[in-house]
């Protein structure tokens, strides 16, 4: 299955192996190394085989079938699926079923592909660890005593250990990047607006964007070009028409400027900095030129995320009221109010409930001006920063996250696992897209613990950073597997 | 009249909380404010969490402190990123749910219907 996808949709259509056969082998790995790392929540492994079957009976009925026919994926369990639950990993939706599938997941299925389970994240996607999972912390496979990276970690730590041949995870604030960087596979957020977001779980609905984590550029190519482009269910979804990234990804990449901001190279361990250094010679070798760039809000960004996204989340999540659906708390209540209040501080974790506090309290009268419109005038001014910057160059490069994974229960501290998502969160402030690429590792520690690095481009620009990270991935080299 | 509309709305969202001081609202942060700001969430929240989330509010609100120092003069709040315009689809009617399964997920059912406390006359807000 390390394959590309390509490779693997085509030998099952020439009939050189089976859907069945595929997916029974994704099965088996996953039964016989996910008690160790617990990316899956739970596996489909019934609708699976059905669907595979089905896939086998076009083939040898000589029927047409799809680009990703047969292709084995994992869903994040904040993104609707008809078959299984989705959880958000959250005792709030521990026994949730959506009635409709999410429109990226029905367009990869439309496509062939086989959604063989619903992988863990942290709590409502609030994380960077998937420390926060209610269903137990996922293990990183390169060491199972470190995290993932979080909140898509479940998803990133399946691909990393080859246990699917892609998956989906979403982004609102680095939720793809870090943990695929982590993990050392690519994951890509896209511009947002891009990917539809229905059937998303919503965290912060002007930052969300679901986006694919794969082993190869070009997989990752393929499954955008899949989900990508408007959706009547999202009236965000932009109506632009998606210039198809695959036709691209083979052509040169002429008179190419690689942005390099002073501000990524500060507070990095050294193997990250080392890792960096390696990857601006790599664009060099590549005949980039390199030029410096200046993001002087970079640092401002935590901040300004930490505002805007527990304000949306904090709106968002009222809707979990135990009335409708989601936990509802037992015994009697005297009213809807003390239900409600019970049935919400039983279902959300401790890290959920502090970000609606959080989101409360910055949205509550007297603090809306200094917290909220200053976060949102902040967010034009990054904005702003990054257009200034793409007029010199036509990617930024820098790190994914400051440091390789952190070993589980190394964090406890809130605002230093928020400190985490430096590199990361500026993007989906943004509104541009980004893709975290491996390139090298961490051996510092006596484990490898891979590096991954990051590409920012503007918004749309979706099809032409693919095309850069794929130049990129060919010349510094693709993903390694863990032992 | 059968609807009166919730009564939180307006006395709980309108009640200034005690570190309304915006000289220095995050270090006069009250456990009372905490208080305030859970029942506005609908977090039952038992009296010895408060303190512990008093504690983690303040550090993080310390952190965010230094939007204050970043001119902001004339900008225009961003709150999306994308320029774009409220779109509307056609007024067609389309397939939807069916009862069974919006109701497949509630907790609590009696025949059609999803059952809840009493809502009227209540005074817990």
């Amino acid at each position: 299955m390390n394959g590309d996808l390509v490779d693997v949709r085509n030998k099952i259509a020439r009939r050189e192996t089976t859907a069945r056969a595929v997916v029974q082998a994704t099965l088996d790995r996953i039964a016989s190394q996910d008690r160790a790392l617990n990316t899956f929540h739970e596996v489909l492994a019934d609708t699976a085989l059905a669907a595979a079957d089905r896939i086998d009976a076009d083939i040898a009925a000589g029927r047409t079938v799809g680009e990703l026919a047969g292709v084995p994926i994992a869903v994040k369990d904040n993104i609707a699926t008809r078959v299984g639950r989705t959880t958000c990993s959250s005792r709030m939706l521990e026994t949730y079923r959506s009635p409709f599938d999410a429109t990226a997941v029905e367009r990869l299925e439309r496509a062939g592909a086989i959604i063989v389970g619903k992988t863990n994240m942290d709590e409502f996607a609030m994380g960077s660890s998937c420390e926060t999972c209610a269903w137990g912390t996922v293990r990183n496979p390169w060491d199972t005593d470190r995290i993932p990276g979080g909140s898509s970690g479940g998803s990133a730590a399946a691909v990393a250990a080859n246990l699917c041949a892609a998956a989906l995870g979403s982004d609102t604030g680095g939720s793809i990047r870090q943990p695929a960087a982590l993990c050392g596979v690519v994951g890509f957020k896209p511009s947002y607006g891009r990917i539809s977001r229905h059937g998303l779980v919503a965290f912060g609905s002007s930052l969300d964007q679901i986006g694919p984590i794969t082993h190869s550029v070009r997989d990752a190519a393929l499954l955008y070009r899949v989900m990508a482009g408007d959706d009547p269910l999202d009236s965000t979804c932009a109506p632009e028409a998606v210039d198809d990234p695959l036709p691209l990804l083979e052509q040169p990449t002429k008179g190419l400027r690689i942005g390099i901001p002073a501000q990524y190279r500060k507070g990095n361990s050294p193997a990250v900095d080392a890792a960096l250094a390696r990857a601006s010679e790599s664009f060099r070798a590549i005949g980039a030129q390199l030029v410096d760039v200046d993001l002087p809000l970079t640092d401002v960004g935590i901040s300004t995320y930490y505002v805007i996204a527990p304000a949306e989340a904090s709106s968002n999540l009222a809707r979990f009221d135990g009335i409708r659906y989601g936990h509802r708390a037992s015994g009697n209540h005297a009213d809807v109010n003390a239900l409600l209040s019970a049935s919400r501080a039983e279902g959300f974790g401790a890290e959920v409930q502090r970000r609606i506090m959080l989101g409360t309290y910055v949205l509550s009268a007297g603090y809306y001006d200094a917290y909220y419109r200053r976060a949102l005038q902040v967010r034009r001014l990054i904005k702003n920063e990054f257009d200034a910057a793409f007029a010199k160059c036509d990617a930024i490069l820098g790190p994914t996250a400051p440091t390789a994974a952190f070993p589980i229960g190394g964090v406890t501290d809130p605002l230093s696992m928020y400190l985490c998502d430096v590199y990361t969160v500026n993007t989906n402030i943004a509104g541009i897209c980004g893709i975290s690429l491996p390139a090298g590792f961490d051996d510092s520690t006596g484990t490898r613990l891979p590096i991954g690095i990051q590409l920012q481009a503007p918004a749309f620009a979706d099809s032409r950073l693919l095309q850069i990270a794929h130049a990129f991935e060919r010349t510094h080299g693709g993903r390694e597997y863990p032992a | 009249m059968l609807f009166h509309p919730p009564r939180f709305r307006r006395t709980l969202c309108m009640m200034p909380l005690d570190s309304a001081d915006m000289s220095n609202p995050v270090e006069s942060l009250t456990v009372n404010d905490v208080r305030h700001v859970a029942r506005l969430a609908r977090l039952a929240m038992a009296e010895d969490r408060l303190p512990v989330m008093r504690d983690s509010l303040v550090a993080i609100l310390g952190h965010i402190a230094q939007l204050q120092a970043v001119d902001t003069k004339d900008l225009e709040p961003m709150a999306q990123p994308l320029p774009m315009r409220n779109r509307l689809r056609d007024d067609d009617s389309g397939t939807t749910l069916s009862t069974a399964e919006l109701l497949a997920n509630a907790p609590k059912t009696e025949g059609d219907f999803i059952a809840v406390p009493k809502v009227l006359g209540g005074d817990s807000a």
